[in-house]
């Protein structure tokens, strides 16, 4: 992970049909820990939010051969459940739930040793790319993980 | 079984702050239940499960921006309730 720049995942471990699996390892620093907390750092719960919805994304960009972007636009049951900080490994799992009409819907969770840190349903709306220096790189992306 | 205006209604009034009661068969989703496209897209996801269907919002928005459709012929809600009647129905087959 590289939290300043919103890069989320380290790679894919699987992708079977609606489902993915991402992993990734929490950096060891961060200037996002000097503040969440100081003397106690913590992976933010937004960035683990942020997280389920890249590994959610990657798998719908996958899905719709890269021909679409998704943006997340809703967290519903964002649950919470154990706290994770610097240099934890966790997987990343990420379904399909719904194919709508210029949008879908996403169940993820993150685990970390086996034990589960959070949960949420997300909605990501489906739009065509706004800028063409955003598709490109996405696919550039998704082909250094593998996806594209 | 519940009409399909009444499941779509309920759909509405569970997903939005629109009261039950204001769901009225000319009620327009967008300029008279004042329904954003957040809640819209809750309340397509929920009628999409409760019908087993998937509301082709997309191709409609674009029937109705091309001018090839007037919009109330998807968003005032007794013609939804219809659209979506046709979805089942072609569905079944």
């Amino acid at each position: 992970m590289r939290l300043e720049y919103f890069q989320m995942v380290d790679r894919v471990a699987s992708l079977d049909g609606e489902a993915i699996v991402v992993e990734s390892t929490i950096p060891e620093a961060s200037p996002v820990f000097e503040g969440h907390f100081p003397g106690y750092p913590l992976m933010p719960g937004v960035l683990l939010v942020e997280t389920m919805a890249q590994a959610s994304g990657w798998l719908l960009l996958k899905l719709m051969d890269f021909s679409r972007m998704p943006f997340l636009m809703g967290v519903k049951e964002a649950k919470f459940r154990s706290f994770v900080g610097p240099s934890t490994p966790v997987t990343v799992h990420a379904r399909r739930i719904h194919d709508g009409s210029g949008y879908a819907v996403t169940q993820a969770r993150i685990e970390a040793a086996g034990k589960r840190i959070c949960d949420a349903e997300l909605t990501l709306r489906i739009m065509d790319f706004p800028a063409p220096e955003l598709a490109a790189a996405m696919r550039s992306r998704g082909k250094e993980l593998g996806l594209a | 079984m519940a009409s399909s205006f009444d499941r779509i209604a309920d759909i509405i009034a569970e997903n939005s702050e629109v009261p039950r009661e204001n769901i009225l068969p000319d009620s327009h989703v967008i300029n008279d239940l004042g329904i954003d496209s957040l809640d819209f897209l809750d309340i397509v996801f929920a009628i999409d499960k409760a019908f087993g269907i998937k509301v082709p919002v997309e191709a409609w928005t674009q029937e109705v921006n091309a001018g090839n459709a007037p919009a109330e012929q998807y968003f005032v809600m007794k013609n939804l309730a219809a659209r979506i009647d046709e979805l089942v129905a072609a569905k079944a087959g």
